[in-house]
């Protein structure tokens, strides 16, 4: 990259001059500008709190950082890659990242946390629950669901061209593991695991199929506003433990692991290690915070499915829950 | 070409023998493999697998922590870097949207409001016309109004403010590189396999190293678009300068031109038309880039677009989109009428600055008067929220229109497709024993290009095989090669009858304009819920994307056909078929050839972004790459990309190279 060293030094560009927040929209730069005159704080530099692409994270990770400015703080919110932001929060560049899903993070959240640069924060208090879902109108044609095994009596009734004469089951992203391929192979369902590219074409599918009233069943998650917006359930699977995945012989299936459903799991914050020091008050404050599977979900579907911005349905949660948050900052 | 008995050729017996045993070999690969007991036929043997990808992985960490220069280390080289980028950016952006501050985070304090919109829209008008005339500027005018009046003018501005920080910089970065490939040979010979690969590697590829190098944050975004953006001006670049008739370059010797005064007051100026020709192409690829710019943190426009399709919010990410089209249309008919814009008269010496730049202080004159008035009233600077309007409600019925009523003809269609297309190329591609690839690669290679290019071509297959990605280069080569062959059966048609008719060709060049700078993301989602998940809505995807250059080249080569042959040819008595199959068609041929090449690296590009909607090629190893921040990995499959892609690019170059020899048109 040496061609960009040729350019000359602007003056001034050293002292970090007016450097402002990567903002989620740029417009509402004026809507954080309030400021208050509260109680002194260690740092007055900003705490910066990333921002991934999926609505529940943005505005968890508002509604965290309006606390942190009631309390005083200087907060700034950076847009960041959901796994390529602990890079950042290893080196300090980061501070804050609200929500690791057991589910999905846990492998680079370890990894982040072995270097001793990255703190864990403690549960967001949110339980994300994914699983094989169907949408209501299933159960006219396949009674007895959500039983699993109810499921794979009427497997027929979900296949294509591509995957018959078994059924369709739409599955997460390949980065997202699940383990489905063992799963219908251990449960010996009549199934094809086909994996949607990203989330949104797993949602457009579902969405396609819903104004169809099209057989479907698919990979969904908790807490997201699909399980609101779309009317459905949760497949019931034998229950998850340990054992069933590391062992084989437990399970229906005495000869193979993964005979069971996905284990759900905590969403963790974390946070550079240096924060402690820095903030003292505001690191007690992000182990204080907390919000449950149900106030996510309401948020997310406000702004989602009602269109309320999200600066909005955060200010109207800070102000509706005032004795919650109020009792964080102390 | 040999007539008469053309099977007797030496030619058609290596074609068709290589193709059948391909064939054969592809079609009973599994039953070789359990005969002769030797698995390594169909999977390469892992022990022999190079562990390229962690020694990668190791490598950046290595910089990224431990690399040192001595008095500083690698990082804070590179963070000097960003810190340099982000100070300008934040100017233009501070100018256009953010309003200048002091402080930082959630304390800073606003000292001067940005420009607003009407100042901006003014601005643009007349930038507009100063370089053409009264429509250029109502063209611009609308195209700005039309992001104030659907709510996108904030984005929008965010995504202007990296445009013009990235432009310049690629520009003058690929002016400087141009001319010292165009001074030195050696210097040449060493660029151009690194632009081959600038433009090949698929951008997912190379941003991870990139936020963990330059930081989180739009300078990371930057640096990637750059990257992206510059190699067309490279090559322009060297190029255009070497094409200033050398009389020119003679007549300046003589007047004593310095070697400096030589190319900047010389060469630069006459190569200037053709050097505006890659500004262009740099503003097209800046915006082709603000998608995946915002998955690491560019904001603006490109995160709508992103943020709208999560939500499964498609009329809001057509609308996003819409926006960068009539943004990337303002900025390519504005750059356009810059590089045919006549030099201003000379004025009369003892003329007033006012009298000098008359369009300067007029335009600054109004817009400071406007931003001065917008202290008073606020709607001058803000456009009011209630007054904006927006499609989202009748594109999301549209879709869901014709998702209920024609969802079953659609997936009809997408059987036949799959079964009598798709599903046999790709069981042939799929089938081939690397060992034949690599060797069937250099003999094609070779037959075509030369020895030593089918060496190469060779090597890098060995590449793509040694790293345990053959199956996934297949599956890539499968669907490229099907998306090509459809963008050219739909493609070339097109642009013979655009190129053969000028009302054809507004309409059509006007939609290949939209379908090259509309996200693709835009139409990815509805695709998918037409089509479902599946190569299906890959290859729709990668055909709209990659048919532009098919139509493009087509029109090109059958308007530059010497009018004289075809006049021949009528005097001659051809009837209309035997004009278009024995004259334009063989005369535009090198034309179409360069066609193809342009549509099978647009596909190739495009393949890595349908990684998105499920496909399992080595796009989506680059982006499981990336969503695990997996570097090494990541380097590897896009290599693996851009191995495929040089190969191709060789392999039809050499071929438009011959079909010109023979007509003797070089």
């Amino acid at each position: 990259m040496g061609r960009e060293k040729k350019i000359k030094t602007p003056k001034g560009s050293q002292e970090g001059f007016m450097k402002y927040s990567m903002t989620i929209a740029a417009g509402l730069m004026s809507a954080l500008m309030v400021t208050g005159a509260q109680a002194e704080v260690e740092s007055t530099d900003p705490i910066k709190i990333t921002t991934h692409d999926w609505t529940g994270q943005v505005v968890n990770s508002t509604i965290l950082g309006e606390i942190l400015k009631k309390a005083g703080y200087n907060v700034e919110y950076v847009q960041a890659d959901y796994i390529a932001q602990f890079a950042g929060l290893q080196t300090g560049d980061l501070h804050v990242a609200t929500e690791i899903w057991e589910t999905t993070g846990r492998e680079a959240m370890d990894e982040a946390l072995a270097t001793g640069n990255v703190v864990n924060m403690g549960e967001t208090g949110m339980q994300a629950i994914e699983e094989w879902w169907y949408p209501a109108y299933m159960e006219e044609k396949c009674p007895g669901l959500p039983d699993w095994k109810a499921l794979n009596d009427c497997a027929a009734e979900f296949a294509t061209p591509e995957t018959a004469p078994l059924g369709r089951y739409l599955g997460g992203p390949v980065t997202w593991g699940g383990f489905d391929d063992e799963r219908v192979e251990a449960l010996g369902m009549d199934f094809e695991v086909v994996h949607a590219g990203t989330d949104a074409a797993l949602f457009a599918e579902l969405e396609s199929a819903y104004q169809r009233k099209a057989p479907i069943v698919l990979w969904l998650y908790e807490p997201h506003w699909a399980p609101a917006k779309f009317e459905g359930k949760f497949i019931e699977f034998p229950p998850y433990s340990a054992e069933c995945y590391n062992d084989p012989s437990v399970g229906i299936n005495p000869d193979a692991a993964y005979d069971c459903g996905k284990p759900t799991g905590p969403i963790w914050k974390v946070a550079w290690a240096g924060l402690e020091e820095k903030w003292k008050g505001a690191a007690e404050i992000i182990k204080n915070y907390k919000l449950t599977n149900e106030q996510m979900g309401d948020l997310v579907s406000k702004i989602d499915l009602e269109g309320v911005s999200t600066e909005e349905a955060a200010q109207n949660w800070i102000k509706e829950n005032e004795s919650t948050w109020s009792a964080w900052i102390k | 070409m040999i007539r008469g008995r053309p099977w007797l050729s030496f030619r058609f017996w290596f074609w068709s023998g290589l193709f059948l045993l391909t064939w054969a070999l592809s079609s009973f690969s599994f039953q070789l493999y359990k005969a002769l007991d030797a698995r390594w036929i169909i999977r390469f043997p892992s022990k022999y697998e190079v562990p390229l990808a962690s020694w990668l992985t190791d490598f950046f960490k290595w910089l990224q922590n431990d690399a040192t220069f001595g008095l500083f280390t690698f990082r804070d080289a590179t963070r000097f870097v960003s810190t340099i980028l982000d100070w300008p950016y934040e100017q233009v952006r501070s100018l256009l949207i953010d309003g200048f501050r002091v402080g930082a985070g959630s304390s800073a304090i606003e000292v001067l409001p940005p420009l607003g919109w009407i100042c901006v829209i003014v601005i643009v008008v007349a930038l507009g016309w100063y370089a053409k005339n009264r429509y250029l500027a109502a063209l611009a005018g609308a195209c700005f109004v039309y992001l104030a009046v659907f709510g996108q003018w904030d984005a929008a501005m965010v995504t202007l403010a990296s445009v013009l920080i990235a432009v310049p910089i690629g520009v003058i970065g690929g002016l400087v590189l141009g001319i010292l490939a165009f001074r030195h040979d050696w210097f040449d010979k060493m660029l151009r396999p690194l632009l081959d690969l600038m433009q090949t590697v698929p951008v997912f590829a190379y941003l991870v190293p990139i936020l963990v190098l330059f930081g989180f944050g739009p300078v990371a975004a930057l640096v990637a678009t750059i990257i992206y953006a510059m190699p067309p001006m490279v090559r322009v670049s060297t190029v255009a300068l070497r094409n200033v008739p050398v009389e020119v370059v003679e007549a300046a010797k003589i007047v004593g031109c310095t070697k400096r005064q030589l190319l900047w007051k010389v060469l630069v100026p006459s190569a200037m038309p053709t050097l505006m020709v890659g500004v262009n192409q740099v503003i097209m690829l800046t915006l082709n880039m603000v998608i995946i710019a915002s998955m690491i943190g560019a904001g603006g426009l490109g995160f709508d677009v992103l943020a709208s399709l999560r939500r499964l919010d498609i009329g809001g990410g057509i609308e996003a989109g819409l926006a960068i089209v009539v943004m990337a249309i303002a900025l390519d008919r504005l750059s356009q009428a810059f590089s045919r814009k006549p030099p201003d008269p000379i004025p009369p010496k003892g003329a007033s600055f006012v009298q000098r730049h008359p369009w300067f202080v007029t335009t600054l004159a109004i817009a400071g008067t406007i931003y001065l008035a917008g202290f008073v009233l606020p709607w001058l600077r803000e456009y009011p929220d209630e007054a904006t309007i927006t499609t989202s409600v009748f594109w999301e019925s549209a879709i869901r229109w014709i998702n209920v009523n024609f969802f079953d003809t659609l997936e009809a269609v997408k059987t036949f497709v799959l079964s009598y297309l798709l599903l046999p190329v790709k069981r042939f591609f799929t089938g081939i024993p690397w060992p034949w690839g690599v060797v069937v690669t250099g003999l094609i290679a070779g037959r075509i290009g030369g020895w030593r290019f089918g060496v190469i071509a060779a090597l890098m297959a060995l590449f793509i095989a040694a790293n345990g990605l053959w199956a996934k280069a297949m599956i890539t080569v499968y669907l490229c090669g099907v998306s090509v062959f459809i963008a050219c059966a739909i493609g070339i048609p097109l642009g013979i009858w655009a190129g053969s008719n000028d009302r054809t060709n507004s309409v059509v060049g006007a939609i290949m304009d939209t379908l090259q700078t509309l996200p693709s993301f835009v139409y990815l989602i509805p695709v998918v819920m037409l089509f479902r998940v599946g190569d299906f809505s890959a290859l729709i995807a990668v055909v709209l994307y990659a048919l532009a250059p098919a139509v493009r080249y087509a029109a090109h080569g059958i308007r530059s056909i010497d009018p004289q042959l075809v006049e021949a040819g009528l005097v001659a008595g051809c009837t209309k078929r035997q004009l278009l199959w024995r004259i334009k068609l063989p005369l535009a041929a090198p034309s179409l050839l360069l066609g193809l090449n342009q549509t099978i690296m647009l596909a190739l590009s495009m393949l890595v972004i349908t990684a998105l909607v499920g496909t399992r090629d080595l796009g989506q190893e680059v982006y499981i790459a990336l969503t695990k921040a997996n570097t090494g990995h990541g380097i590897v499959a896009g290599l693996s990309v851009a191995f495929i892609a040089i190969i191709a690019d060789r392999i039809v170059s050499a071929l438009a190279k011959s079909s010109e020899n023979r007509l003797g048109l070089k």
